[in-house]
Parts: C-alpha cells; sequence; structure tokens
C-alpha cells in the first residue's frame, strides 16, 4: 500500500464512499476509549485539539505501561527469571508490530529510539559522518521541523557538509521540479524531508522525493511524526531508506519512537551510541559489536514506553484505520470550511493534499491571545511557531494557532473550535 | 469563565495593544537591547536615552501577542523620566504581583495594577515580562539578547 491509494484532504473522491465493507466510523465507541477526554476543564468537558503535539492515550495503551512495572518489572534480553523473559517478549513482540505496521522487511530494520528527534539525530551522526564528507549537500524542505533542520546544521558544522533548502511556495507547497534541478545540480548525498508537515498538514509527495533521491545517488530520510498517525506507511513501497517517527504522537507512551532504516544500509552504520545490549563481546583488547537491532540499541532502553507503544499498535490495528482516516479527512474537510468561513481569519498553509493539523491566524488577535482565550472555552489548540520558524518567516508571520486531529475528535469538537474563535474575534475587535 | 478573560484583557491593555505608545526609537538613544520569547516568537528591541541613572526617553518595537504589546507600551510610559532606582522598585513589585507572589502596590504601579489579571495565566507571565527583562538589558548596557528563557 502506498500513500497514493489512500484518502488525503483536498483530493477528489477520497474516501472511496461506496467500497465494499466501508463503514461508518464509530468515534462515540473510541472516544470511550481515551480517559483523558473524559475530564472537565475550565468548567467544560476537554476539547482536544493538539493531536499534532501528542496526542493523547487509550487506556489499553496505560494499561500495558503499568503491567510493565506493576508485574514484568524485568530488564530485556538479560536475565532467565519471568519478569525479564516476558518483558522481553513484548519488548520484541513491539518491534514486530512496528515492523507490520510500516510494512519493513525485517524486525531488525526496526530501531527503538526516544522519539523522532533521536531517529533523525542517530541518522546524522551514524550515517552523516561515517558516509559524508566536506563539501558534499543534504537537501531538506523550507517545511521541516527544527528537528529535521538542525542536526544537519550540527553536522555541517562539524564536518563541513552543506545545506541545501528546497523552499515552499505561498500555499506550503514544495515543487518536485525544484528538488529534481538541486539533485541535478549534483553533490547531495542525502534528502531529509518532512511526509507531513507539523505545521501545516502539507502531505509531501514522498514517493517522488525518495525516486528521485535514489535516481540521483541520494539517501533518502523521511520524518514520518506526523504522517504516521493519519496516513498509511510503507516504507517498501515509499522507497525511502530510512523513516523517523514517535510513539506518543501514534496515541502511544512519549520518550519513544523509533528509525526504520533499509537493512543493508542500516547494517553497514557503525554504533550510535557505545554501552551494554549493544556488544557481542567486549575486553581491553577490543570489543566487538552486536547484530542489527542491538547494535543501536545501547543501554536499558524505555521498555514500558515500548511495550506501550506495541499496544498503541495493537489498538490501532483493531480498529477499521481506513474507515477512521476517511472520518479524520472529513473533519479536516469540515473545520477548514469552518475556518475560512469566520470573516478576520486567515489559513496558512492550504496546500492540495493536507492532512493532520490547521493553522491559522486572525486580523483581531495574536495566535497566543487565540490560545488563551479558546482554552477558557475547554479548547486545547497549540500556538506558536511549532518548532518550525523557517516556515513562520516564508509566511512573515511570528507564530500561528493550530488544531490538529486526532481519531478521537468529532463534529462537536471542530463547532466548539468555532465557537471559541468567534468569541475570541469578538473579544479583539 | 469570562470574569477571568475580562481580567487579563481589561480595557486599558486592549487600547495599547491596539495602538501602543512609545512605539519608535527615541532620538539619540545610546542603549538598546533585544528581546526574544523563544516559545512563542514575541521579539522587541527597546531603545532608551539614558542619563547617568535617569532614563530620559525610552521606545520600543518589535511584535507580539496583545499582552506583551501592552507590557512594553505601558512600561515606557510608567519609565520615562524616571530614575534606574525607581524602576527597579516598580519591576520589582509588577514582576511578584504577575507570578501572583504579592499584592499590589497601587502607589507604586499605578496604571500597571491592570496586568494583576496575568496571575491567573501562569503561561503568559512571559509575555507581561519579557519588555522589563529587555529594559533592564539595555539599562545594564549588555549586548546579550535578553529572553525570557
Amino acid at each position: 500500500m502506498s500513500t497514493q491509494g489512500l484518502p488525503e484532504a483536498g483530493t477528489a473522491g477520497a474516501g472511496a464512499p461506496g467500497r465494499a465493507g466501508a463503514k461508518a466510523f464509530d468515534v462515540q465507541r473510541v472516544r470511550a476509549d481515551f480517559p483523558a477526554l473524559r475530564q472537565i476543564v475550565r468548567g467544560k468537558p476537554l476539547i482536544y485539539l493538539d493531536s499534532a503535539a501528542t496526542a493523547l492515550k487509550p487506556q489499553c495503551v496505560l494499561d500495558a505501561v503499568n503491567q510493565v512495572y506493576a508485574r514484568d518489572c524485568g530488564n530485556i534480553h538479560r536475565a532467565v527469571h519471568l519478569p525479564s523473559q516476558r518483558a522481553t517478549q513484548s519488548f520484541e513482540a513491539a518491534r514486530e508490530k512496528l515492523q507490520a505496521f510500516l510494512g519493513a522487511a525485517r524486525p531488525e530494520e526496526v530501531i527503538f529510539t526516544s522519539g523522532t528527534t533521536q531517529s533523525i539525530n542517530m541518522v546524522a551522526h551514524c550515517f552523516g559522518r561515517a558516509r559524508l564528507k566536506a563539501g558534499d549537500k543534504i537537501l531538506v524542505t523550507g517545511l521541516e521541523h527544527h528537528s529535521n533542520i538542525v542536526p544537519w546544521q550540527m553536522l555541517c558544522q562539524a564536518i563541513g557538509t552543506e545545506l541545501v533548502v528546497a523552499e515552499i511556495d505561498e500555499r506550503g507547497e514544495v515543487s518536485l521540479q525544484d528538488i529534481e534541478d538541486k539533485l541535478k545540480a549534483g553533490g547531495i548525498k542525502l534528502v531529509a524531508f518532512a511526509h507531513v508537515s507539523n505545521a501545516l498538514g502539507t502531505i509531501l509527495p514522498a514517493r517522488e522525493i525518495c525516486a528521485l533521491a535514489r535516481e540521483y545517488g541520494a539517501v533518502s530520510l523521511a520524518d514520518g511524526a506526523q504522517a504516521a498517525p493519519h496516513l498509511a506507511v510503507d516504507v517498501q513501497a515509499l522507497g525511502c531508506d530510512f523513516y523517523a517517527l514517535s510513539a506518543h504522537k501514534l496515541y502511544g507512551p512519549t520518550g519513544v519512537g523509533a528509525l526504520y532504516g533499509r537493512f543493508e544500509l542500516l547494517d553497514s552504520l557503525p554504533p550510535y551510541q557505545g554501552g551494554g545490549d549493544m556488544i557481542r563481546s567486549v575486553s581491553f583488547a577490543g570489543t566487538t559489536y552486536a547484530a542489527l537491532p542491538n547494535r543501536l540499541e545501547a543501554g536499558t532502553p524505555n521498555i514500558a514506553g515500548v511495550i506501550g507503544f506495541g499496544a498503541a499498535l495493537d489498538y490501532l490495528a483493531s480498529l477499521d484505520l481506513d474507515a477512521a482516516r476517511r472520518h479524520e479527512q472529513e473533519l479536516f474537510r469540515y473545520a477548514d470550511e469552518g475556518l475560512r468561513a469566520i470573516d478576520g481569519v486567515r489559513r496558512i498553509g492550504t496546500a492540495d493534499k493536507a492532512c493532520g493539523a490547521l493553522s491559522f491566524v486572525m486580523d483581531a488577535a495574536h495566535p497566543h491571545d487565540i490560545g488563551t482565550v479558546v482554552d477558557m472555552e475547554g479548547v486545547a489548540l497549540r500556538t506558536g511557531h511549532h518548532c518550525a520558524q523557517p516556515v513562520m518567516t516564508k509566511f512573515a508571520i511570528p507564530a500561528t494557532a493550530r488544531a490538529s486531529l486526532g481519531i478521537y475528535n468529532n463534529r462537536a469538537d471542530i463547532d466548539a473550535l468555532l465557537a471559541s474563535v468567534r468569541v475570541v474575534k469578538e473579544m479583539f475587535s | 469563565m469570562m470574569s477571568e478573560l475580562r481580567e487579563l484583557y481589561q480595557e486599558v491593555i486592549l487600547d495599547h495593544s491596539k495602538a501602543p505608545r512609545n512605539f519608535k526609537f527615541p532620538e539619540g538613544a545610546n542603549r538598546s537591547a533585544q528581546g526574544d520569547n523563544p516559545l512563542c516568537g514575541d521579539n522587541l528591541t527597546v531603545k532608551i536615552v539614558l542619563d547617568g541613572a535617569r532614563v530620559v526617553d525610552i521606545g520600543f518595537q518589535g511584535s507580539g501577542c496583545a499582552i506583551s504589546q501592552a507590557a512594553a507600551s505601558t512600561m515606557t510610559e510608567m519609565v520615562k523620566g524616571k530614575s534606574t532606582d525607581e524602576i527597579n522598585a516598580i519591576f520589582e513589585n509588577y514582576h511578584d504581583v504577575v507570578m501572583g507572589k504579592a499584592e499590589i502596590n497601587e502607589e507604586l504601579l499605578g496604571k500597571l495594577a491592570v496586568f494583576a489579571g496575568v496571575a491567573e495565566f501562569p503561561m503568559r507571565v512571559k509575555c507581561a515580562t519579557l519588555a522589563w527583562h529587555t529594559m533592564q538589558q539595555a539599562i545594564r548596557g549588555t549586548d546579550e539578547v535578553a529572553t525570557t528563557e
């Protein structure tokens, strides 16, 4: 499966309504699985529209994490006792679940990390320092989160590589022609790009970008932190060399994520950190390293977090994900139309294909003031530059207000958002 | 709910945010500092004509939320003509009030008392204090960028 075949915002016919087996998504049932939605904030039920920052967690994830500490509290890959066995089994089962979720060819291609940021830094450190040299170029887009900019800048400072940027247009889209032109100019050894923009929701043509990178002899890395919650990801169909993602945006715990790497490439990399679990044997005469995936997972990992991640993937697998994504896309359109209909509201990022996040600014109020006022209405939005300052610079704005969706959001959430935005307007004009 | 919001966004604050006073750099400025709030992207530059220990003139430019703009605007009105000692005393009380750590000294704060509502919104304290930190940086004459972090 590729992202091309999936419902995407703004694409005609998205959602394939008459499809066999397609049924209405039962969002009420899903909502019941998320205990955080049961709380009252500011005297009102929580309206959570900040899933792009971190998604809420279903009860089964909380239970899985709790069980690790309450019962299966052993370290992994070590002792022979039962708690250790259980923890090890659940940990490695999570790897296989993520392999299936990503469509990876083998479980060793999945390296657990502390999140997308660490995954990208791992590529910068291991691949960057081992394979790149002064004068080599790294291509990123103008849409990137700081976590897909700063590691490359640090690498450039350390070894003398150069950063090249494929700028975005006024809709928040990148041009494949521009990317190809830059690749054609030569010297680009790595293309690192967001699969979906965290600030604008733009869906990038990942498959095409990876194909171009390959054609011109560059390695590709997709930052999937925002894509994995909304699109079906198949790393083999995408043709990417690396894919980074976080558990906490996928309804799992914070502090966990993963790096997918194509086996031959990953296997050729030097270790990231030295320590326990990543060795075959250690002596003062010399140390040999373990095989993948352990070689890249030094030290005791976030065991409960990884197992919780596995539970989140189980939870997603238990849903009709196609229906969930159609539901999200319908909601995205509903919110998009609703925001555009309010006089004095300007949407930032109007790409043809977008999902997850809707950024906007208002004539009457600064995003920070929007955030405070809607919070008093019980609506949780993100305001700020979303760790994507170059995007803000491109649009000549200091910040945006951003509503972002999860599988538990419904029309009532969007209605509450729109009502609270009208309150902001009233208050400041 | 709305009463807390009205308390935060009082008319004086809305008025100053829409039409900030001293929103220009004074002629003959001999001190300057830049302030950033990296979390929300607010930024401003404060320039001062400092004569000995007295702020003879002051102005600012920049962009930010209603609270940060109003705080900068009211600050320039408040400190113009005052000595650095007087300014420090005002800021001490202002800072503690917006942090919810002290009662308002009305005599000292005057119009700045409208910022008392900020204490109910801990996430907004930085908005109310950025301009003040920046001004102090300018008075100290260091070239560092003031930040709320």
